[in-house]
């Protein structure tokens, strides 16, 4: 479906609007977030116009903050591209899930959406339909989310690298961004499943943060997995569970 | 890093970017996902922002924190102390970044 076959302009329709609205609670997080990389790619050494591209068009803070200590450092281009994509691996696992909202869209639609992709839309949008609607429902509500998590990534990030050294670090504002995290991560723990998922997460993460590349992370993922999964398996077939899980 | 290898680099995390963002979305034929995953895939979004999130907290430099005297602990505490209580996310962001702020710049934790 084209977005021009739909009965109105996307703005219009009431999904954008309440896509909007749920960003409304992590935008001062991801701002506080956003400020904070901005501040670091402009105290790297890294050449004004190139960091404001940066910004612009690579749009995944936790990748650009783990690849600019080595691009600072002259590292080799497949070492710094290599970090972003292991940084970046769980946007993977991610696409497979947009693929049951956007899969039915024609293609230049699907790359589109994929690139304004970041956590906070995919995380919202499994929160507000879990179960896929129809793409008239899920396209105007992603764009709604779009429209207020961009901006409020990008103008921070363009500030803190305009405003660079004049903003003391030490004082640890881009902690706002893993609060608005932590409040997302709570509204997200909806029943037993997801509440032992996320422990085990969040356990695993930490007890294998000394891995490079933060790595980690996907470890956390597949450890939260594969829990999950054993207790979606025996809430399905409790007789049967103890035999199936030998 | 010279001007032309930092904008060859950019453009390649851009398209890192948009790559590992679209890798399942971009083909038009289904790709067969074993349905294990498929079913696993509901909990990828809560397991990945909180294994951003506790490292944040709980780490620093790669390494678990060794004292109790952080910021951080007091700040997380009460912004999840807060959410329970009012259920708001914006309420969770002001109240954990005062608490980290009174703690830092007050008792230089």
């Amino acid at each position: 479906m084209d977005a021009s076959l739909l009965p109105q302009p996307v703005w219009r329709h009431p999904q954008f609007a309440q896509g909007l609205r749920d960003m409304t609670g992590t935008a001062l997080g991801i701002g506080a977030w956003g400020l904070l990389t901005g501040i670091a790619m402009a105290k790297s050494d890294l050449a004004m116009p190139l960091a404001v591209l940066m910004s612009l068009v690579v749009f995944a803070g936790s990748a650009q903050l783990a690849v600019l200590p080595l691009m600072s450092g002259g590292a080799p281009l497949w070492l710094i591209w290599a970090t972003a994509l292991c940084v970046n691996l769980r946007f993977v696992v991610f696409s497979a899930g947009w693929r049951t909202y956007f899969g039915t869209l024609p293609r230049g639609q699907r790359l589109r959406i994929a690139y304004f992709a970041a956590d906070l839309n995919y995380a919202m949008m499994m929160k507000r339909h879990p179960q896929p609607p129809p793409v008239a429902e899920s396209v105007p509500y992603f764009w709604g989310g779009v429209a207020l998590n961009w901006p409020a990534w990008q103008v921070p990030s363009l500030v803190g690298l305009w405003l660079g050294d004049h903003i003391p670090t030490q004082w640890g504002m881009g902690f706002a961004g893993t609060l608005a995290l932590l409040g997302l991560v709570y509204s997200m723990l909806n029943d037993r499943a997801t509440r032992i998922a996320a422990a085990v997460s969040g356990a695993a993460a930490v007890a294998t943060v000394a891995l490079p590349l933060k790595l980690n992370i996907l470890v956390a993922l597949a450890a939260a997995v594969a829990v999950g999964l054993v207790i979606d398996h025996r809430a399905a077939a409790p007789a049967h569970a103890d035999k199936d899980l030998a | 890093m010279s001007w032309l290898e930092g904008l060859i680099a950019v453009l390649g995390l851009a398209l890192i970017t948009l790559l590992t963002r679209s890798l399942f979305l971009l083909p038009d034929r289904e790709l067969p996902l074993p349905g294990w995953l498929q079913q696993g895939l509901r909990y990828v979004p809560l397991a990945a922002l909180v294994a951003v999130v506790a490292p944040e907290i709980f780490s620093t430099q790669g390494r678990l924190i060794d004292t109790w005297r952080d910021a951080r602990l007091p700040a997380a505490l009460a912004a999840t102390g807060w959410y329970f209580w009012r259920r708001g996310i914006l309420g969770t962001i002001v109240v954990g970044t005062l608490v980290l702020l009174a703690f830092k710049l007050g008792l230089g934790w």
